[in-house]
Protein backbone atom coordinates (compact mmCIF):
# COMPACT_ATOMS: atom_id res chain seq x y z
CA UNK A 1 0.00 0.00 0.00
CA UNK A 2 0.98 3.42 -0.08
CA UNK A 3 1.91 5.35 2.33
CA UNK A 4 2.27 9.45 2.84
CA UNK A 5 4.86 10.17 5.36
CA UNK A 6 6.50 13.33 6.43
CA UNK A 7 9.99 13.57 7.32
CA UNK A 8 9.20 14.81 10.89
CA UNK A 9 7.33 11.64 11.06
CA UNK A 10 9.66 9.02 9.37
CA UNK A 11 10.63 7.78 12.95
CA UNK A 12 7.44 6.12 13.74
CA UNK A 13 8.43 3.78 10.66
CA UNK A 14 12.55 3.74 11.41
CA UNK A 15 12.82 -0.07 9.05
CA UNK A 16 10.83 1.60 6.04
CA UNK A 17 12.76 4.67 6.81
CA UNK A 18 16.35 3.15 6.19
CA UNK A 19 15.27 0.82 3.37
CA UNK A 20 13.75 4.09 1.54
CA UNK A 21 17.43 5.65 1.44
CA UNK A 22 19.45 2.14 1.12
CA UNK A 23 17.54 1.71 -2.02
CA UNK A 24 18.12 5.25 -3.09
CA UNK A 25 21.81 4.29 -2.55
CA UNK A 26 21.68 1.40 -4.77
CA UNK A 27 19.23 3.40 -7.69
CA UNK A 28 21.54 6.71 -7.62
CA UNK A 29 24.85 5.46 -6.91
CA UNK A 30 24.85 1.51 -7.17
CA UNK A 31 22.80 1.44 -10.46
CA UNK A 32 22.85 5.00 -12.04
CA UNK A 33 26.83 5.84 -10.47
CA UNK A 34 25.93 9.03 -9.55
CA UNK A 35 28.34 10.98 -7.46
CA UNK A 36 25.94 11.38 -4.19
CA UNK A 37 27.34 11.08 -0.57
CA UNK A 38 26.37 8.52 1.67
CA UNK A 39 26.42 7.86 5.15
CA UNK A 40 28.64 5.47 7.57
CA UNK A 41 25.24 3.24 7.29
CA UNK A 42 25.21 2.89 3.36
CA UNK A 43 22.18 5.25 3.03
CA UNK A 44 21.96 8.29 0.81
CA UNK A 45 20.54 11.14 2.33
CA UNK A 46 20.71 14.47 0.86
CA UNK A 47 20.14 18.41 2.19
CA UNK A 48 16.72 18.51 1.01
CA UNK A 49 15.91 15.17 3.37
CA UNK A 50 16.30 17.83 6.04
CA UNK A 51 13.23 20.13 4.91
CA UNK A 52 10.69 17.86 5.90
CA UNK A 53 9.53 16.74 3.16
CA UNK A 54 6.61 14.36 1.94
CA UNK A 55 7.52 11.03 1.42
CA UNK A 56 5.13 9.05 -0.95
CA UNK A 57 6.55 5.30 -0.17
CA UNK A 58 5.08 1.69 -1.65
CA UNK A 59 5.29 -0.31 1.54
CA UNK A 60 5.60 -4.17 0.46
CA UNK A 61 2.75 -6.73 2.20
CA UNK A 62 5.71 -7.85 3.96
CA UNK A 63 6.51 -3.88 5.58
CA UNK A 64 9.63 -3.38 2.65
CA UNK A 65 10.20 -0.52 0.43
CA UNK A 66 8.74 -0.66 -2.76
CA UNK A 67 9.31 2.50 -4.29
CA UNK A 68 9.17 6.13 -3.29
CA UNK A 69 9.40 9.81 -3.96
CA UNK A 70 10.36 13.40 -2.41
CA UNK A 71 7.59 16.29 -2.58
CA UNK A 72 8.45 19.90 -1.56
CA UNK A 73 6.50 22.95 -2.16
CA UNK A 74 7.80 24.95 -4.46
CA UNK A 75 7.96 28.30 -2.49
CA UNK A 76 11.02 27.08 -0.45
CA UNK A 77 14.32 25.77 -1.67
CA UNK A 78 14.25 23.37 -4.37
CA UNK A 79 16.87 20.91 -6.19
CA UNK A 80 15.18 22.31 -9.60
CA UNK A 81 16.03 25.78 -8.59
CA UNK A 82 19.11 25.14 -7.35
CA UNK A 83 20.83 22.82 -9.23
CA UNK A 84 18.77 22.84 -12.51
CA UNK A 85 18.01 26.02 -13.28
CA UNK A 86 19.80 25.64 -16.79
CA UNK A 87 17.05 23.23 -18.02
CA UNK A 88 14.11 25.29 -16.89
CA UNK A 89 15.34 28.15 -19.55
CA UNK A 90 16.37 29.89 -16.59
CA UNK A 91 12.76 30.23 -14.97
CA UNK A 92 12.47 29.97 -11.44
CA UNK A 93 9.42 27.42 -10.80
CA UNK A 94 7.89 28.67 -7.86
CA UNK A 95 4.13 28.66 -6.56
CA UNK A 96 2.09 27.01 -4.13
CA UNK A 97 0.48 25.84 -6.78
CA UNK A 98 3.50 23.95 -7.77
CA UNK A 99 5.41 21.13 -5.79
CA UNK A 100 8.65 19.56 -6.83
CA UNK A 101 8.82 16.11 -7.00
CA UNK A 102 12.45 13.98 -6.84
CA UNK A 103 14.24 11.31 -5.63
CA UNK A 104 11.91 9.22 -7.35
CA UNK A 105 13.42 5.33 -7.02
CA UNK A 106 12.34 1.97 -7.25
CA UNK A 107 13.68 -1.04 -5.29
CA UNK A 108 15.67 -3.53 -7.23
CA UNK A 109 13.14 -5.88 -8.46
CA UNK A 110 9.91 -4.04 -7.57
CA UNK A 111 6.82 -5.15 -9.55
CA UNK A 112 5.97 -3.27 -12.49
CA UNK A 113 2.90 -1.99 -10.72
CA UNK A 114 5.14 -0.04 -8.00
CA UNK A 115 5.87 3.29 -10.22
CA UNK A 116 2.15 3.10 -11.36
CA UNK A 117 0.77 3.35 -7.46
CA UNK A 118 3.38 5.65 -6.69
CA UNK A 119 1.72 7.88 -9.34
CA UNK A 120 -1.41 7.22 -8.86
CA UNK A 121 -0.61 8.84 -5.58
CA UNK A 122 0.50 11.74 -7.23
CA UNK A 123 -2.26 12.33 -8.76
CA UNK A 124 -4.38 11.89 -5.26
CA UNK A 125 -1.89 14.69 -3.97
CA UNK A 126 -2.65 16.91 -6.60
CA UNK A 127 -6.34 16.42 -6.26
CA UNK A 128 -6.92 16.16 -2.69
CA UNK A 129 -4.47 19.16 -1.89
CA UNK A 130 -4.57 21.82 -5.14
CA UNK A 131 -1.51 21.21 -6.55
CA UNK A 132 -1.89 21.85 -10.02
CA UNK A 133 1.52 21.01 -11.54
CA UNK A 134 4.80 18.93 -10.36
CA UNK A 135 8.57 19.85 -11.59
CA UNK A 136 10.03 16.95 -11.25
CA UNK A 137 13.89 15.43 -11.82
CA UNK A 138 14.77 12.35 -13.06
CA UNK A 139 17.03 9.56 -14.40
CA UNK A 140 16.73 8.21 -18.21
CA UNK A 141 15.30 5.36 -17.11
CA UNK A 142 12.55 7.09 -15.58
CA UNK A 143 11.44 8.36 -18.86
CA UNK A 144 10.81 5.10 -20.32
CA UNK A 145 9.12 3.66 -16.86
CA UNK A 146 6.40 6.66 -17.24
CA UNK A 147 5.55 6.20 -20.40
CA UNK A 148 4.97 2.59 -20.05
CA UNK A 149 2.36 3.16 -16.98
CA UNK A 150 1.07 6.42 -19.07
CA UNK A 151 2.31 8.94 -17.14
CA UNK A 152 4.94 10.68 -19.38
CA UNK A 153 6.39 14.24 -18.40
CA UNK A 154 6.44 17.38 -20.33
CA UNK A 155 10.60 16.98 -20.51
CA UNK A 156 11.77 20.43 -20.17
CA UNK A 157 15.20 19.62 -20.46
CA UNK A 158 17.68 17.21 -20.08
CA UNK A 159 21.60 17.15 -19.49
CA UNK A 160 24.33 14.26 -19.75
CA UNK A 161 24.35 11.35 -21.02
CA UNK A 162 23.78 7.42 -20.67
CA UNK A 163 23.43 6.91 -16.50
CA UNK A 164 24.27 10.15 -16.19
CA UNK A 165 21.23 11.59 -17.81
CA UNK A 166 19.09 13.33 -16.29
CA UNK A 167 15.69 15.64 -17.23
CA UNK A 168 13.84 17.85 -15.86
CA UNK A 169 9.65 17.64 -16.60
CA UNK A 170 6.07 18.49 -15.77
CA UNK A 171 3.04 16.66 -15.03
CA UNK A 172 -0.37 17.98 -14.27
CA UNK A 173 -3.65 16.18 -13.21
CA UNK A 174 -5.74 14.97 -15.82
CA UNK A 175 -9.09 12.68 -15.07
CA UNK A 176 -7.81 10.28 -18.23
CA UNK A 177 -4.22 10.36 -17.64
CA UNK A 178 -5.35 9.30 -13.74
CA UNK A 179 -7.25 6.26 -15.26
CA UNK A 180 -4.71 5.11 -17.28
CA UNK A 181 -2.10 5.10 -14.21
CA UNK A 182 -4.61 3.25 -11.75
CA UNK A 183 -5.06 0.79 -15.06
CA UNK A 184 -1.47 0.08 -14.91
CA UNK A 185 -0.99 -0.11 -11.29
CA UNK A 186 -3.92 -2.33 -11.11
CA UNK A 187 -5.51 -0.34 -8.52
CA UNK A 188 -8.88 0.63 -8.15
CA UNK A 189 -9.06 4.03 -7.72
CA UNK A 190 -11.38 3.94 -4.22
CA UNK A 191 -8.14 1.55 -3.01
CA UNK A 192 -6.00 4.90 -3.86
CA UNK A 193 -8.03 7.11 -2.74
CA UNK A 194 -8.87 4.77 0.75
CA UNK A 195 -4.37 5.08 1.14
CA UNK A 196 -5.18 8.78 0.91
CA UNK A 197 -7.29 9.32 3.25
CA UNK A 198 -5.85 7.01 5.54
CA UNK A 199 -2.97 9.09 5.56
CA UNK A 200 -4.65 12.61 5.56
CA UNK A 201 -8.64 12.14 7.10
CA UNK A 202 -11.56 12.04 5.20
CA UNK A 203 -13.13 15.04 3.97
CA UNK A 204 -16.95 15.18 4.21
CA UNK A 205 -18.69 14.55 0.54
CA UNK A 206 -20.42 16.91 -0.48
CA UNK A 207 -23.08 16.38 -2.06
CA UNK A 208 -24.08 18.67 -4.87
CA UNK A 209 -27.14 16.97 -5.84
CA UNK A 210 -28.47 17.66 -2.52
CA UNK A 211 -27.84 21.07 -2.25
CA UNK B 1 -21.02 32.10 2.04
CA UNK B 2 -20.34 32.46 -1.33
CA UNK B 3 -17.61 31.30 -3.72
CA UNK B 4 -14.84 34.46 -3.70
CA UNK B 5 -14.79 35.38 -7.51
CA UNK B 6 -18.82 35.89 -6.98
CA UNK B 7 -18.23 37.73 -3.58
CA UNK B 8 -16.07 40.81 -4.04
CA UNK B 9 -13.53 41.43 -6.84
CA UNK B 10 -10.45 38.93 -6.22
CA UNK B 11 -8.21 41.81 -6.91
CA UNK B 12 -9.87 44.46 -4.60
CA UNK B 13 -9.20 41.83 -1.73
CA UNK B 14 -5.74 42.08 -3.10
CA UNK B 15 -5.22 45.57 -3.92
CA UNK B 16 -6.30 45.84 0.61
CA UNK B 17 -3.56 43.78 1.29
CA UNK B 18 -0.93 44.90 -0.96
CA UNK B 19 -1.71 49.09 0.64
CA UNK B 20 -1.78 47.40 4.08
CA UNK B 21 1.69 48.88 5.54
CA UNK B 22 1.12 48.30 9.42
CA UNK B 23 0.79 45.07 11.31
CA UNK B 24 -2.22 47.11 12.17
CA UNK B 25 -3.32 47.24 8.85
CA UNK B 26 -3.45 43.28 8.78
CA UNK B 27 -5.74 43.50 11.05
CA UNK B 28 -8.03 45.38 9.33
CA UNK B 29 -7.26 43.81 6.54
CA UNK B 30 -8.67 40.05 8.41
CA UNK B 31 -11.67 41.66 9.23
CA UNK B 32 -13.04 43.41 5.75
CA UNK B 33 -11.80 39.89 4.33
CA UNK B 34 -14.45 37.73 6.62
CA UNK B 35 -17.07 40.42 5.27
CA UNK B 36 -15.44 40.07 1.74
CA UNK B 37 -15.92 35.88 2.20
CA UNK B 38 -18.91 35.83 4.32
CA UNK B 39 -17.68 34.19 6.43
CA UNK B 40 -16.91 33.82 10.64
CA UNK B 41 -13.43 34.18 10.98
CA UNK B 42 -9.92 34.69 9.35
CA UNK B 43 -7.06 33.83 11.72
CA UNK B 44 -3.34 34.47 10.62
CA UNK B 45 -0.52 32.89 12.93
CA UNK B 46 3.25 32.64 12.65
CA UNK B 47 6.49 31.40 14.25
CA UNK B 48 9.51 32.79 13.43
CA UNK B 49 12.79 30.40 13.36
CA UNK B 50 13.86 31.91 16.54
CA UNK B 51 10.59 31.09 18.22
CA UNK B 52 8.70 34.73 18.02
CA UNK B 53 5.09 34.75 17.58
CA UNK B 54 3.18 36.93 15.62
CA UNK B 55 -0.81 36.63 15.51
CA UNK B 56 -3.50 38.46 13.85
CA UNK B 57 -7.49 37.75 12.93
CA UNK B 58 -10.72 38.15 13.80
CA UNK B 59 -11.18 35.44 17.21
CA UNK B 60 -13.11 37.04 19.76
CA UNK B 61 -10.79 38.19 22.57
CA UNK B 62 -12.00 36.39 25.47
CA UNK B 63 -11.49 33.08 23.56
CA UNK B 64 -7.74 34.30 22.51
CA UNK B 65 -7.58 34.66 26.16
CA UNK B 66 -8.93 31.03 26.89
CA UNK B 67 -7.03 29.51 24.57
CA UNK B 68 -3.43 30.88 26.52
CA UNK B 69 -4.39 30.50 29.90
CA UNK B 70 -6.02 26.44 29.50
CA UNK B 71 -2.63 25.43 27.25
CA UNK B 72 -4.94 24.59 24.34
CA UNK B 73 -1.79 24.66 22.23
CA UNK B 74 -0.93 20.95 23.27
CA UNK B 75 -4.42 19.49 22.22
CA UNK B 76 -5.88 21.88 19.73
CA UNK B 77 -5.96 19.23 16.62
CA UNK B 78 -5.29 22.17 13.98
CA UNK B 79 -2.17 22.73 15.49
CA UNK B 80 -0.90 18.63 15.38
CA UNK B 81 -2.12 18.51 12.22
CA UNK B 82 -0.43 21.64 10.46
CA UNK B 83 2.91 22.40 12.00
CA UNK B 84 5.71 22.16 9.86
CA UNK B 85 3.69 20.56 7.45
CA UNK B 86 2.22 21.94 4.01
CA UNK B 87 -1.05 20.60 2.82
CA UNK B 88 -3.97 22.40 2.91
CA UNK B 89 -6.94 21.04 5.15
CA UNK B 90 -10.62 20.57 5.97
CA UNK B 91 -10.58 20.21 9.63
CA UNK B 92 -13.25 18.06 9.41
CA UNK B 93 -9.94 15.58 8.00
CA UNK B 94 -8.14 15.80 11.39
CA UNK B 95 -8.48 14.13 14.22
CA UNK B 96 -11.54 15.06 16.52
CA UNK B 97 -11.72 12.07 18.34
CA UNK B 98 -10.05 12.80 21.88
CA UNK B 99 -12.10 13.87 24.35
CA UNK B 100 -9.53 16.89 25.00
CA UNK B 101 -10.08 17.64 21.62
CA UNK B 102 -13.74 16.99 21.80
CA UNK B 103 -13.60 19.21 25.01
CA UNK B 104 -11.44 22.24 23.04
CA UNK B 105 -14.19 22.28 20.08
CA UNK B 106 -16.79 22.60 22.11
CA UNK B 107 -15.39 25.66 24.63
CA UNK B 108 -14.44 26.95 21.49
CA UNK B 109 -17.61 27.19 20.11
CA UNK B 110 -19.55 28.20 23.28
CA UNK B 111 -17.03 31.22 22.64
CA UNK B 112 -18.11 32.42 19.43
CA UNK B 113 -15.12 30.09 16.89
CA UNK B 114 -17.09 28.39 14.12
CA UNK B 115 -17.10 24.72 14.27
CA UNK B 116 -15.66 24.33 10.52
CA UNK B 117 -12.27 25.43 9.64
CA UNK B 118 -9.93 25.46 6.97
CA UNK B 119 -6.52 25.96 7.51
CA UNK B 120 -3.42 26.51 5.23
CA UNK B 121 0.55 26.06 6.81
CA UNK B 122 2.96 27.83 5.01
CA UNK B 123 6.51 27.61 4.88
CA UNK B 124 8.55 30.97 4.86
CA UNK B 125 12.11 31.49 4.92
CA UNK B 126 15.03 30.60 7.81
CA UNK B 127 12.77 27.93 9.36
CA UNK B 128 9.33 30.58 9.70
CA UNK B 129 6.10 28.78 9.53
CA UNK B 130 2.64 30.10 9.53
CA UNK B 131 -0.72 28.99 9.57
CA UNK B 132 -3.60 30.65 7.35
CA UNK B 133 -7.33 29.42 8.64
CA UNK B 134 -10.48 30.85 7.65
CA UNK B 135 -13.35 29.43 9.78
CA UNK B 136 -16.93 29.27 9.91
CA UNK B 137 -20.19 28.14 11.34
CA UNK B 138 -22.12 25.91 8.78
CA UNK B 139 -23.35 22.12 7.61
CA UNK B 140 -20.28 19.65 6.41
CA UNK B 141 -21.64 19.63 2.94
CA UNK B 142 -21.60 23.53 2.33
CA UNK B 143 -18.08 23.64 4.25
CA UNK B 144 -16.72 20.97 1.89
CA UNK B 145 -18.35 23.02 -1.33
CA UNK B 146 -17.11 26.69 -0.65
CA UNK B 147 -13.47 25.50 0.11
CA UNK B 148 -13.60 23.19 -2.46
CA UNK B 149 -14.62 25.78 -4.95
CA UNK B 150 -12.41 28.72 -3.34
CA UNK B 151 -9.18 26.42 -2.52
CA UNK B 152 -6.85 27.41 -5.33
CA UNK B 153 -7.68 31.61 -4.30
CA UNK B 154 -7.69 30.59 -0.44
CA UNK B 155 -3.96 29.31 -1.09
CA UNK B 156 -2.69 32.29 -2.81
CA UNK B 157 -4.37 34.19 -0.77
CA UNK B 158 -2.54 33.11 2.22
CA UNK B 159 1.04 32.99 0.63
CA UNK B 160 0.23 36.67 -0.43
CA UNK B 161 -0.63 37.63 3.19
CA UNK B 162 1.80 35.69 4.89
CA UNK B 163 4.57 37.49 2.54
CA UNK B 164 2.95 41.23 3.36
CA UNK B 165 3.66 39.91 7.23
CA UNK B 166 6.98 39.58 6.82
CA UNK B 167 7.63 42.42 4.81
CA UNK B 168 6.01 44.38 7.77
CA UNK B 169 7.85 42.43 10.59
CA UNK B 170 10.04 44.96 12.51
CA UNK B 171 13.74 45.51 12.01
CA UNK B 172 13.16 43.23 8.31
CA UNK B 173 14.81 44.50 5.74
CA UNK B 174 12.49 44.58 2.50
CA UNK B 175 13.33 41.55 0.40
CA UNK B 176 13.93 42.03 -3.26
CA UNK B 177 11.17 40.32 -5.48
CA UNK B 178 12.49 37.43 -6.94
CA UNK B 179 13.32 39.01 -10.82
CA UNK B 180 11.43 37.08 -13.45
CA UNK B 181 13.70 35.49 -15.95
CA UNK B 182 13.51 36.64 -20.04
CA UNK B 183 11.46 33.83 -20.67
CA UNK B 184 8.29 34.76 -18.17
CA UNK B 185 8.57 38.39 -19.36
CA UNK B 186 8.50 37.16 -22.80
CA UNK B 187 5.52 35.00 -22.36
CA UNK B 188 3.79 38.18 -20.31
CA UNK B 189 4.90 40.78 -23.05
CA UNK B 190 3.41 38.53 -25.80
CA UNK B 191 0.25 38.02 -23.86
CA UNK B 192 -0.20 41.37 -23.50
CA UNK B 193 -0.39 42.51 -26.78
CA UNK B 194 -3.04 39.65 -27.63
CA UNK B 195 -1.56 36.76 -28.54
CA UNK B 196 -3.66 33.65 -26.65
CA UNK B 197 -2.10 30.93 -25.65
CA UNK B 198 -0.98 28.78 -27.95
CA UNK B 199 0.34 31.24 -30.14
CA UNK B 200 2.87 32.35 -26.93
CA UNK B 201 3.76 29.01 -26.64
CA UNK B 202 4.04 28.25 -30.35
CA UNK B 203 6.46 31.60 -30.34
CA UNK B 204 8.69 30.62 -27.71
CA UNK B 205 9.05 26.96 -29.13
CA UNK B 206 7.86 25.44 -25.84
CA UNK B 207 4.30 23.32 -25.54
CA UNK B 208 1.36 24.70 -23.61
CA UNK B 209 1.65 22.87 -20.77
CA UNK B 210 5.44 24.30 -20.35
CA UNK B 211 3.26 27.99 -20.61
CA UNK B 212 1.61 27.30 -18.39
CA UNK B 213 4.31 26.63 -16.01
CA UNK B 214 6.16 29.56 -16.54
CA UNK B 215 2.82 31.85 -16.27
CA UNK B 216 1.89 30.39 -13.03
CA UNK B 217 5.95 31.10 -12.08
CA UNK B 218 5.77 34.67 -13.37
CA UNK B 219 2.26 35.02 -11.44
CA UNK B 220 3.44 34.12 -8.28
CA UNK B 221 6.73 36.39 -8.16
CA UNK B 222 4.41 39.23 -9.34
CA UNK B 223 1.70 38.99 -6.03
CA UNK B 224 -1.24 38.22 -8.44
CA UNK B 225 -4.12 36.20 -8.29
CA UNK B 226 -4.27 35.47 -12.13
CA UNK B 227 -2.37 35.83 -15.39
CA UNK B 228 -5.43 38.72 -17.00
CA UNK B 229 -3.67 40.38 -13.25
CA UNK B 230 -0.41 39.01 -13.59
CA UNK B 231 0.09 41.07 -17.18
CA UNK B 232 -1.59 44.13 -15.75
CA UNK B 233 0.95 44.38 -12.86
CA UNK B 234 4.11 43.36 -14.85
CA UNK B 235 2.83 46.06 -17.30
CA UNK B 236 2.16 49.03 -14.27
CA UNK B 237 5.65 48.07 -12.64
CA UNK B 238 7.25 48.49 -16.42
CA UNK B 239 8.57 44.87 -16.14
CA UNK B 240 6.91 44.37 -19.38
CA UNK B 241 6.24 46.82 -22.31
CA UNK B 242 4.33 46.92 -25.25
Amino acid sequence: MIRYIYGQDLHTRPALRDAMFRDRAAQFVGRLGWDLPLTAEGLEIDQYDALNPLYVIWETPKGGHGGSMRLLPTTGRTMVIDHFLHLTDGVRIESPLIWECTRFCLSEGAHPGVAAGLMLAGGEVMRGFGVEHFVGVFDARMVRIYRRIGASPEVLGTSGSGRAQVSVGLWDFTVEAQARVAASAGIAPETSRRWFETAFGTAPQSCVAAA
Amino acid sequence: MGYISSVASIERILNGLESADAHDDLQAFSERLCTDLGISHVVYHWVSGSGDQYGCGTYPASWVARYVEKGYLRVDPVVQGCYQRFHPVNWKQLDWSSRAARAFLADAVAHGVGNQGFSIPIRGPNGQFALFTINHSCDDNHWEMFTTESRRDLILLAHFFNDKALQLQPGRKPRDATPLSPREVDALTFLAVGYNRAQVADALSISEHTLRVYIESARHKLGAMNTTHAVAKALQRGIIVV
